[in-house]
């Protein structure tokens, strides 16, 4: 872990019109890392990652990616600058076959890296089977682990992921957790992970941030966020 | 009449109807089900596409040629209608539909205006052949076969290249592509102008057998638009069927009746389509696979 900020968010407010659902979030990223974000349901987690990403304009606040200036970068500007994003649900585009999906995320890397097929298909080898069938049609875990492909072939720098555990059975969910893991020792790429399934919370983050109402309302060192009594106590909360 | 020749007959009836409709249709099909923009200055792209192509043929290159240049204006002219216009209204269905039926107005008056009431055309080409009893023009053969092979290249482009994948990523789920990488409104020109460019092509392909006036585009746009109503958004799975159908229709009803039983065949086929399969023909298939 080199330790430089990757992401730094500071008096982030935005949300769907009306009265914001962010109330002026602050959080950082250093490079490499693995850091949660969790809270209740409808607490704006995911209001969180789209304004990251850049699917919504934040009305206050900035956010900076690798020593730049994002906050007024189009979604399409920030995945090519190497921001991926895994969203809640998954969101694979179901008519187009899974290689095909993965061609679409190629074009956050274009220019910058190399399409790296061999990668993905090594951490998910069912997508390599399954390539010429369409998306659609695979069962949820599959899917969560094209989205999360989908996203590596563009070779982020930071990927946000929302939920993978959401509508998987368990036994795929600690599968996709040590697949990011290794994902992030191999290529160093740092995640942000809103989560509040407490096992993958507490085997996949080294440091995390608890949000509330739209506001981060505590920090969790590398202790607290793999204890389990502390974080059921502030998912719980 | 042997029934070769009868055969012959009602098989080229059918194949001009059906290659009227595709070719009408290909250009409001793409823009109507990659992007949901009802244009209605269709016709006016077709036209444009007529004129290019008679006054680049009089000017003595071959047709061939001046029916791809005929498609390329068109295609120009979608492009900056584009960024002018279109672009402003995505998410306004009803403003879209209003601003291209002001944009084909503008386009039939102002042809009128600089170009006068008529153009004086180029005849068709290539003959006729004797089949039994009756002759039939052999550029509305050729017309049949180019129907045909530009479905082919559109399913080659949105099913083998990297813009049609892209293309059809983006018509899925617009804001996912967005967070990919994808810049949609270059999607979202590139597909507007392919559709113009086909509506183009359809002018310049029909341009010798036409006369030419401001108001040709009329002439294809009932077609057209009960084309891609009774097929649906999906260009291959809804509008080339529905072609087909309709085309066996219309050359069934042409044939017994007249022509103008013909097109009132197609009229009830689309009033009938709009109450059974509101999404036509590919929401009916599409709906069925899931
Ligand atoms: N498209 C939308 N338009 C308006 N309000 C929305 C929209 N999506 C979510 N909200 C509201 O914003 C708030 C935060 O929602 P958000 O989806 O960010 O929560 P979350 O923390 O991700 O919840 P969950 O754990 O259920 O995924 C909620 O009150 C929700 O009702
Ligand atoms: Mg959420």
């Amino acid at each position: 872990m080199a330790g430089e900020t990757l992401l730094s968010v500071s008096g982030l407010r935005g949300g769907y019109g009306g009265k914001p659902v962010l109330q002026g979030i602050d959080l950082s990223v250093e490079e490499g890392e693995i850091v949660a974000v969790i809270g209740r349901n409808g607490v704006g987690k995911t209001t969180l990652l789209k304004t990251l990403i850049g699917l919504l304009s934040p009305m206050d606040g900035t956010i900076r990616f690798a020593g730049e200036d994002v906050t007024s970068l189009p979604a399409d500007k920030r995945a090519k600058v190497g921001i991926g994003y895994i969203p809640q649900g998954r969101e694979v585009f179901p008519r187009l076959s899974v290689s095909e999906n993965l061609m679409v995320g190629e074009t956050a890397g274009a220019g910058r890296s190399e399409p790296n097929y061999q990668r993905v298909y090594d951490f998910f080898p069912i997508l390599k089977e399954r390539a010429r069938q369409a998306a659609g049609t695979l069962s949820g875990g599959q899917q969560q682990q094209l989205a999360i492909g989908r996203a590596m072939i563009g070779a982020p720098r930071l990927m946000l992921l929302d939920e993978p555990s959401e509508g998987i059975q368990p036994s795929i969910v600690q599968e996709i957790a040590n697949n990011v893991k290794r994902l992030n020792a191999e290529t160093g790429v740092a995640v942000l992970l809103v989560e509040q399934n407490l096992d993958l919370i507490v085997s996949m983050a080294r440091r995390g941030f608890v949000i509330d109402k739209g506001r981060i309302v505590a920090k969790l060192g590398p202790e607290e966020i793999t204890s389990r009594d502390v974080v059921r106590r502030h998912l719980a909360l | 009449m042997d029934f070769f020749s009868t055969a012959f007959a009602i098989i080229y009836q059918f194949g001009d109807a059906f290659a009227f409709l595709v070719l009408s249709a290909a250009g409001l099909a793409v823009i109507f089900g990659m992007m949901g923009v009802i244009n209605l200055a269709h016709g006016e792209f077709i036209m444009c596409g007529a004129y290019v192509t008679v006054a680049v043929a009089r000017m003595g290159v071959p047709l061939p040629l001046a029916i791809v240049a005929g498609s390329i204006a068109a295609g120009l002219v979608g492009l900056v209608i584009e960024r002018l216009v279109i672009r402003h209204l995505y998410h306004r269905p009803l403003d879209s539909i209003v601003a291209t039926w002001g944009i084909s107005l503008i386009a039939t008056q102002g042809v009128l205006i600089v170009l006068g009431s008529t153009m004086q055309g180029i005849g068709t080409p290539l003959g006729s052949v004797q089949v039994g009893a009756l002759s039939y023009s052999t550029y509305r053969i050729v017309l049949m076969a180019a129907a045909v092979l530009i479905l082919l290249v559109l399913w080659l482009l949105f099913y083998r290249t990297r813009y049609g994948v892209i293309a059809r990523a983006t018509i899925a789920a617009p804001q996912m592509a967005r967070a990919l990488g994808v810049d949609t409104r270059r999607v979202y020109a590139l597909t507007f102008a392919l559709g113009a460019a086909l509506a183009g092509l359809a002018g310049g392909l029909y341009a010798p057998t036409m006369t030419l006036v401001p108001t040709m585009g009329a002439t294809f746009i009932v077609e057209s638009f009960v084309t891609v109503v009774v097929g649906g958004a999906d260009i291959f799975l809804g509008a080339a069927p529905a072609a087909a159908i309709l085309g066996v229709i219309r050359a069934g009803l042409t044939a017994w009746q007249g022509q103008f039983f013909g097109q009132i065949g197609l009229l009830v086929a689309v009033i009938l389509v709009i109450r059974v399969l509101p999404n036509g023909l590919s929401g009916l298939i599409l709906g069925n696979r899931r």
